[in-house]
């Protein structure tokens, strides 16, 4: 990259259209996922009961700790090919400000991750007997939801970036901060089912994002400085 | 300048270690006065409450457990700060030091108010705001002396740890705050509201001698905590050789 | 006495909340006094051990070793 030439725009354009055209490559990095998603989601009826009452009942929690879950899964794939073939050395030392670029790759994270949730949400939603007019604030949520899990996750990532003992530890580091996540998701969703307004929980993701995506490149930048040294 | 110079010198190990070292008595024996005495007047000589009974009296090792792990989360994640940023190790060794005490309190604030909550709402837990945030604490700081233990290398794993207890410290206001925002089970402030506070003296005396004993015992475990710290630190240091045989 | 342990029936609340308060104070003073004896306890060893190496008299088994790592 010629650093100085390279504006801003263009340099996180660069960054995330590579990530987007590698994930492209190796298609289970975004499968993987999502396949988990659904298959976690269907234990519970499967271990409980398929018992319609009881499932709609359930639905908004499973169908968030399954998404949780699930990028927890899906973090694997953000700083590890970097890391091992020299990509992420090259963007830390690229002149560029790393943080903006962390915050590209985990743009690109999201939309590889956190979007093919949103379109398998509503298959899960169906298998655990949820009201059709839920779909739409449940898709909404999860989009909200799945980005901040993204950028949480990329936090989390860096400051494991190479450990031994990586993806059970990076679990106990961000579940904790994951947590108003899970809380206002489900609760949105679990208000939508019951046919009342769920603006407020929504808002309230919505704020999270803001925040996570304006200060978690910040701190991921931090710590995959860290880890590289 | 006085006083910068002062701070200077106290962020030099060999300094702070033979300074925390003649502390520990001035915190450590007043914290002990301070902690059996409000118990005592807790115990013994607070009336029962109106409402709770005797039960309330779990207040007085629930509220300093409490406040006493905020407040060391703040104080990991202040000094985890001030290492990250001005690379002084003395701060990171603070941070270390402080979790497991935080940690422990934490454990204790959960566990002393689910045997509260018991009889006063009827159930062992409730996902309220402020016991989920608690518990959100409780995790936080496992995570923490969890990515510490994770590193071979001290200096990544000091500042590998600060970046997470930066990034945790926004749970702090949301517990403090929780009650105000969400209507919660848990009651709301009863000593800091404005008005004063809506205890008789008889029972508060001996809640404030609980905290303040707390703190101050907070303050003797870390001296004693950091200068261990201190020496795992330094591990070539010339000055070690004047320790001689204690 | 008897109404003070009994603690208006509350007692199954109250006094294990007390005992794992003491548990906890206990366990928070002795880790950090067994963390900081440890601590000395090797520092000390590290000493005594640089101290040995530098101070060593010329061995009969020359030439003198040097540089040994502790």
């Amino acid at each position: 990259m010629t650093g100085l030439s390279t504006g801003l725009g263009r340099a996180a354009w660069l960054v995330f259209e590579r990530d987007v055209r590698l994930a492209f490559r190796r298609w289970e990095q975004v499968t993987h996922p999502v396949v988990f998603f659904v298959m976690v989601a269907s234990l519970f009826p499967l271990a409980l009961s398929p018992e319609p009452s009881l499932l709609r009942s359930i639905a908004p929690g499973v169908v968030w700790v399954a998404a949780l879950l699930s990028s927890m899964l899906a973090l694997d794939s953000l700083f590890r090919a970097d890391l091992e073939d020299g990509t992420l050395e090259q963007l830390t030392l690229s002149g560029q400000p790393l943080g903006w670029l962390l915050l590209a790759k985990t743009l690109a994270h999201w939309c590889l991750s956190g979007v093919p949730l949103v379109v398998a949400a509503p298959l899960v939603a169906e298998a655990l007997a949820a009201p059709g007019g839920s779909i739409g604030v449940l898709m909404t949520a999860l989009l909200l939801g799945t980005g901040v899990l993204s950028f949480l996750g990329a936090v989390g990532a860096a400051l494991t970036l190479g450990s031994r003992r990586g993806s059970v530890l990076l679990s106990l580091l961000v579940l904790p901060l994951a947590m108003p996540v899970l809380i206002f998701g489900a609760r949105a969703t679990d208000l939508a089912m019951r046919g009342e307004t769920a603006t407020g929980p929504l808002l309230l993701l919505a704020a999270m994002l803001i925040l996570a995506v304006t200060l978690s490149p910040l701190a991921a930048a931090a710590a995959v400085r860290i880890s590289l040294e | 300048m006085a006083t910068w110079t002062w701070f200077h010198k106290l962020s030099s190990p060999p300094h702070f270690y033979r300074i925390a070292g003649r502390l520990i008595p001035w915190f450590a024996i007043p914290a002990a006065l301070l902690i059996v005495g409000g118990i005592y007047g807790g115990l013994v000589r607070a009336p029962a409450d109106y409402q709770q009974g005797d039960a309330f009296r779990i207040v007085y090792v629930h509220a300093p457990a409490a406040w006493l792990s905020l407040m060391c989360y703040t104080t990991m994640a202040a000094a985890a700060a001030v290492g990250l940023v001005w690379r002084i190790k003395l701060a990171h060794a603070l941070a270390a030091a402080t979790a497991p005490i935080g940690a422990s309190f934490a454990l204790l604030c959960l566990a002393t108010g689910s045997l509260w909550g018991r009889p006063m709402w009827g159930t062992w837990w409730e996902w309220d705001a402020r016991l989920t945030s608690q518990l959100i604490l409780f995790f936080l700081y496992l995570g923490y002396m969890a990515l510490r233990s994770a590193f071979d290398d001290l200096q990544r794993a000091d500042r590998a740890s600060a970046v997470l207890a930066i990034v945790g410290v926004v749970n702090v206001p949301i517990i403090h705050f929780s009650v105000y925002w969400w209507n919660s089970l848990h009651q709301g402030s009863t000593v800091l509201r404005k008005g004063g506070p809506a205890m008789p003296p008889s029972m508060l005396i001996p809640l404030l001698m609980c905290l303040g004993g707390f703190t101050l015992l907070y303050a003797a475990l870390v001296c004693i905590r950091v200068r261990g710290e201190v020496l795992v630190r330094e591990r070539n240091a010339a000055w070690l050789r004047e320790l001689g045989p204690v | 006495m008897d109404d003070f342990l009994h603690m208006g029936g509350y007692a199954r609340f109250v006094w294990p909340s007390y005992g794992i308060a003491l548990a906890v104070l206990i366990w928070n003073v002795w880790s950090a006094l067994r963390l900081h004896a440890s601590a000395l306890e090797r520092a000390l060893r590290r000493v005594a051990m640089d101290q040995s190496q530098t101070t060593e008299p010329a061995s009969i088994h020359a030439p003198a070793r040097t540089g040994e790592a502790p």
